[in-house]
């Protein structure tokens, strides 16, 4: 009488022993696997009649954005009201920032007032772990620089897992602005450390010089790296951080690397397109593609709110996480 | 350490259970069950099986994970939170009675999270309780509407409900305590 799924999969770890998220670097592939079983479960929550659960009352969550952000921010702040945190938003703009004040004093100033975590955005690779060694609150990373963006590549996990059931073995296959981007590294790591075959594709000049001291294959022939591709990931040309001459133009970006259908053709017949937003339309992505039948762009984001819930909840045992491991 | 129920006292218990449960409410319309996890699972779904043998009709059952509504959650800094798996509860618990099945009733701390979280799920017309042990020791005005056994216990004692399909075998034992 007994069935696969009565018997209750007992995984490796339980809870996750440490303070803060400063980016997939710091975690084991149990500890991953623990995130994206924890995000299932709080998936469902988004479902009920009423999507909120008492885990995280009385507990307060700053959410510290020093980089514009809609789908982050919202994210998180929708995750923590799930959770029933109390949640405060500050932005650049109507913040002390703009009267000089440094990141440290800042966060300092934010500690004297006990919340229990920070959820910090900001444009300096490594502020996340400047403010990890001077708080005692909770620190997660919502995207430091250039160096990483840890929950967009937990949801960009979760979404390839629910799809695929597993991430060991595919071919994943991400294309766009490398050199730039914090959510490339995050992904990288967590991919190669679960098992899939990662390969990046952009110009020769967004390729990072040791890119490949990452356990991935690297290219500028898109062919190549679409060809029998379960999964295609495109990162947004960051027109912003774009200071030097990196392509001719935009137009000539599209022609060369945009997905369009026909270039999908060459991936698997069940490949899953992927965008972490905003979307760069007729530059890394065609408007077919990005709202075709291949696109989990808005899995993507539905599925933010799960994961950011888990690292939430998992978190929230504060200093006494670390003390306990 | 002493068995105080083999896997044959519980079978028949599950079974008396199940007619009490079709006696009581006059059949299983308007019915559906609710196991609390990990071991109120598949106690609950044993529990449906009986009442189709009984009565001929399914009754919906559901898995329901109270770790989210634990009262000692947020209260003591206990450092890591313990593991939140899911919850199925895929029907309207609206105007049904809901059987909620647990293996052992203690303090009812359990039972009253498992209350708050199935009262997010919509209005039940009832809520009615069924545990394989009651222990005693009740922390909060709790009690069950279908018991398998009553275990007069001390608090230095364990009451360990092992089933086949989560721990390989049916049984119900007593562990330490002073005698």
């Amino acid at each position: 009488m007994t069935t696969a799924s009565d018997i209750e999969r007992k995984p490796p770890v339980t809870s996750l022993r440490r303070k803060d998220l400063l980016g997939i670097a710091d975690l084991s592939p149990d500890e991953i696997a623990l995130v994206l079983d924890t995000a299932e479960a709080m998936k469902e929550v988004g479902t009920r009649p009423i999507k909120k659960v008492p885990a995280l009352r009385g507990k307060t969550v700053v959410n510290l954005f020093f980089e514009p952000s809609t789908r982050t921010r919202t994210s998180f702040e929708i995750a923590e009201k799930r959770l029933s945190a109390d949640t405060l938003n500050i932005a650049i703009g109507t913040s002390s920032v703009v009267k000089g004040e440094t990141l440290a004093d800042t966060a300092l100033n934010l500690e004297a007032m006990s919340p229990d975590m920070i959820v910090l955005r900001h444009s300096s690779s490594g502020a996340c772990h400047l403010l990890s060694r001077i708080c005692r609150s909770a620190i997660i990373n919502a995207g430091d620089g250039m160096h990483e963006h840890p929950t967009q590549a937990l949801l960009d996990a979760f979404t390839i897992r629910e799809r695929k059931k597993q991430l060991a073995g595919l071919k994943v296959t991400i294309i766009g602005d490398l050199l730039h981007s914090r959510v490339l590294r995050s992904n990288i790591q967590l991919l190669t450390k679960m098992g899939a075959d990662v390969w990046v594709c952009g110009p020769p000049t967004l390729i990072p010089t040791d890119v490949r001291r990452f356990g991935v294959q690297a290219t500028s022939i898109v062919d190549e790296a679409i060809v029998d591709a379960d999964v295609i990931m495109l990162l947004r040309i960051q027109l912003e951080r774009m200071e030097g001459a990196f392509f001719p133009s935009q137009r000539e970006y599209f022609r060369v690397f945009g997905m369009t259908e026909s270039r999908l053709r060459l991936a698997k017949p069940d490949v899953m397109i992927m965008h972490p937003g905003p979307m760069n339309r007729g530059v890394e992505i065609a408007s077919e593609v990005a709202d075709g039948p291949y696109s989990v762009i808005l899995d993507q984001v539905a599925n933010g709110v799960a994961v950011r819930m888990a690292v939430l909840y998992l978190l929230s045992g504060g200093a006494e996480n670390e003390e306990a491991a | 350490m002493s068995i105080v129920m083999d896997a044959d006292r519980i079978g028949r218990t599950l079974t008396r259970i199940a007619h009490e449960i079709v006696e009581r409410n006059k059949g299983v319309d308007e019915l559906a069950l609710v196991g609390v996890r990990t071991r109120g699972v598949p106690l609950a779904r044993r529990l449906a099986r009986s009442l189709r043998e009984i009565t001929g009709h399914d009754v919906p059952t559901g898995a329901l994970d109270i770790t989210l509504y634990r009262d000692d959650l947020m209260r003591l800094q206990i450092g890591p939170q313990p593991q939140v798996r899911r919850t199925e509860i895929q029907f309207s618990i609206d105007n049904r009675k809901i059987l909620l099945v647990d293996d052992v009733l203690y303090t009812g701390r359990t039972t009253r999270a498992a209350l708050d979280a199935l009262i997010d799920f919509g209005r039940p017309k009832a809520i009615q309780l069924i545990v394989l042990v009651d222990r005693g020791h009740r922390e909060l005005p709790i009690k069950a509407d279908y018991v398998g056994k009553n275990l007069p216990t001390s608090p230095d004692e364990s009451v360990q409900v092992r089933l086949l399909e989560i721990d390989g075998q049916d049984e119900v034992v007593l562990d330490g305590g002073a005698a």
